[in-house]
């Protein structure tokens, strides 16, 4: 039977660990995920789990046992935050070359400088081209049903990638909320045990792993990390329906609204869309056609059934917690990449981009109100006057 | 039973690294690697840091490990090789894997260990993995081409301490590895040469039956650094022992131990004169560097000497 408690976002996630039970984890203490290692170190230490816990010293570490003790076999995760990600950057790029399939809780902050360790997204956006996939979750529910998803999608045979399952930091990291919490027993049925193909403990068998790979194969070496890729769209929706039969609750690539009637959409990451909801039920309660797109699977990015999910609009207005400095109109990584989308899926659609957050900046409902009223007058005008728009800040 | 470490009964095991590697000719690093994996029975798992020997022993698609092999990246052999363990350690626990007494060893070059691998190495060896850690220092970045590292020696002639009309080499002392890992507290660090192979396989033998980390540093020729003919690389070695360049010990248990007292301590010019990286302080105005470096070489052997108690 599962239950309902009181959790915060960190702990959900946990306690999602400890039900995965995973061989191995690797981290380092890195506000404000850490708290997820402390609880899931309690666990430990309760002999909850049969996982070895290294504690190492730091982050690159952390990714650099996780990448070693998956080669060899082992079912792996970590959790890290901001600098910390920043910091592990090389191995990250490394794990997904090495196709381990390395489960990440990522509790999204500020990059420094200056340090702030508050919420954006400047930390995930920079290893959005690294052979991850990349999950976000509005609120510690989805933190902790994306987790043991994710590592159903990392093993799955035809993937075989790491995944980093975002929350936003503080909001959702620390916020109490309920939540949901399945029986041990189904989480563990759900999940399996991963059989590793090619475990470097196989001694009988020996291998060689991150060998020196030249231009005659290094090229068809990273062919085959964009094939995974795109098997990995396929594997995230089977494995949701699984979950959906399991446990009940449903996800996509993406979650929809109020959208199929709108006439004007927003499309936001994590937490903010939990506000952009109630918004767009006040606005609609004003007779105003306006929804909502919160996109799930980031990468890969999912561009063709986005640029379907949006096409009956008459305006998107994006909203970006980071900035892709020097970009198009320094935009955020988001909108970039959904105007790329919809104008190669043939969906001519006004769109404009509002960064918001920045450093943990408070997102509130009036300022996301006035992203939709902009929106409403985009659509009527059928002109974006303003590319980006920097909500809230003090020029 | 344990081979014996007689030729006759090494010669009978098959190399754990293949013939076929496209390390240099007279490079010290296969030497030391092979001597080490033949005293070892047991299944071994090996770590390697980006450098000459990983580049040398792996090219896709081919392989001269006969061993469970794993390259990550430069700055964290170290760290791998916990991962590697600890997954190891985990699998045997839940039964998930047979138990068999697998020696995990990981191998990086002075720079990948003195330099940019050093805190991984440092976490490794105070989370207590059982590992050993082998360093194959031929004292310079050479598989990048021949930079200085902090264990490249006094004065000598490096791309980015080139020896110039203003500064002659490099101008620091290396760092004392060796002794900073032995100030870790782990059950067995050793300094060896492989021109006393018979020494370097039995501290090989302890060092992985230590029951605990294990730090091995390893004084490894490249010839291509050192400027010496490919044949001389042995007794080029045995020359940095005999001058106490590169004393021969080991710390097991916090107890430091001499392993080999030269009969008559050489002058360190001896060692230096057969290199072409040292050929500038053989100028007169340089003359002082050589006693420069003397003075540091007797200052370290006369401790060394007091830290096991021969003094």
């Amino acid at each position: 039977m599962s239950k309902f408690e009181a959790l915060a976002g960190n702990e959900a996630v946990a306690t999602a660990m400890r039900q995965i039970n995973p061989d191995v984890v690797a981290a380092y203490p890195i506000t404000p995920q850490t708290s997820t290692v402390q609880k899931f170190a309690d666990f430990v230490a309760d002999g909850l789990v049969d996982t070895e816990f290294v504690t190492v010293e730091s982050e690159h570490s952390a990714m650099s046992a996780c990448v070693g003790a998956s080669a060899a076999g082992a079912r792996v995760m970590t959790a890290t935050s901001a600098n910390g990600l920043a910091l592990m950057w090389e191995i990250v790029y490394i794990a997904a070359s090495n196709r381990c399939p390395i489960v990440m809780s990522l509790v999204n902050r500020a990059l420094s400088a200056p340090i702030n360790i508050h919420c954006d997204h400047s930390d995930v956006m920079g290893i959005r081209d690294s052979g991850w996939i990349i999950i976000f979750s509005e609120d510690g529910q989805e933190a902790y049903d994306n987790l043991i998803q994710a590592v159903r999608i990392a093993e799955h045979p035809d993937v075989l990638l790491p995944v980093a399952v975002c929350q936003d930091g503080f909001i959702t990291s620390h916020g109490m909320e309920r939540v949901e919490i399945y029986d041990d027993e189904d989480v563990k049925a759900f999940v399996g045990t991963y059989e590793p193909k090619w475990p470097l403990l196989d001694i009988e068998h020996p291998k060689t792993y991150g060998p020196l790979d030249f231009y005659d194969y290094y090229y068809e070496h990273k062919r085959q990390q964009v094939e995974a890729m795109e098997n990995a769209q396929q594997v995230v929706l089977d494995v949701a329906a699984e979950f959906k039969e399991k446990f009940g609750r449903e996800y996509g690539l993406f979650e929809k609204y109020r959208l199929d009637d709108a006439e004007v959409a927003v499309v936001v990451l994590n937490s903010t869309a939990g506000t952009a909801k109630v918004v767009v039920d006040q606005l609609r309660d004003e007779g105003l056609k306006v929804g909502l797109l919160k996109p799930r699977l980031f990468r890969p990015f999912p561009a063709q059934e986005l640029a379907q999910a949006l096409s009956h609009l008459k305006a998107v207005a994006v909203m970006d917690r980071s900035i892709s400095f020097g970009a198009m109109g320094n935009a955020g990584p988001l909108y970039l990449e959904l105007a790329a989308a919809l104008a190669t899926h043939g969906v001519h659609i006004p769109i404009a981009d509002y960064v918001y957050g920045l450093g943990g900046r408070d997102i509130l409902p009036h300022e996301i109100e006035q992203v939709y009223r902009d929106a409403l007058q985009i659509a009527a005008t059928g002109r974006v006057e303003q590319m980006v728009t920097y909500l809230s800040v003090r020029e | 039973m344990a081979t014996k470490l007689t030729p006759r009964e090494l010669a009978k095991k098959e190399d754990r690294l293949a013939p076929g590697h496209r390390l240099c000719a007279g490079c010290g690093a296969s030497i030391i690697v092979r001597q080490m994996l033949a005293a070892i029975d047991e299944p071994v798992v090996i770590a390697n840091a980006t450098g000459c020997l990983e580049v040398a022993t792996t090219i896709y698609p081919y392989t001269a490990w006969r061993v469970p092999w794993i390259h990550n990246a430069f700055e964290n052999a170290a760290s791998t090789i916990s991962g590697v363990e600890a997954a190891y350690r985990s699998l045997v626990r839940q039964g998930k894997i047979p138990e068999q007494d697998v020696k995990f060893i990981a191998f990086g070059g002075d720079g990948g260990t003195y330099d940019i691998g050093l805190q991984a190495l440092s976490g490794a060896a105070e989370r207590g993995h059982q590992f050993l850690y082998v360093c194959y220092d031929n004292g310079a970045y050479m598989n990048t081409g021949i930079q200085r590292s902090s264990a490249t020696p006094y004065g000598a002639n490096t791309t980015t301490s080139p020896a110039g009309k203003v500064i002659p080499g490099k101008r620091q002392f290396r760092k004392d590895l060796t002794a900073i890992m032995a100030a870790h507290g782990i059950p067995y660090v050793a300094q060896a040469a492989p021109s006393q192979w018979k020494d370097l396989m039995e501290k090989t033998r302890k060092a992985v039956n230590s029951g605990g980390p294990a730090f091995m540093n390893v004084l490894s020729s490249c010839n291509r650094g050192w400027r010496h003919p490919t044949d001389e690389t042995v007794e080029i070695t045995q020359l940095a022992v005999d001058t106490c360049f590169w004393p021969l010990y080991e710390v097991e248990n916090g107890v430091w131990k001499l392993n080999y007292k030269p009969k008559e301590k050489l002058p360190v010019e001896e060692w230096l004169k057969r290199q072409g990286r040292f050929r500038h302080l053989f100028k007169p105005e340089n003359r002082h560097m050589i006693d420069e470096l003397q003075a540091e070489v007797d200052r370290r052997w006369e401790r060394l000497l007091h830290l096991c108690g021969e003094a």
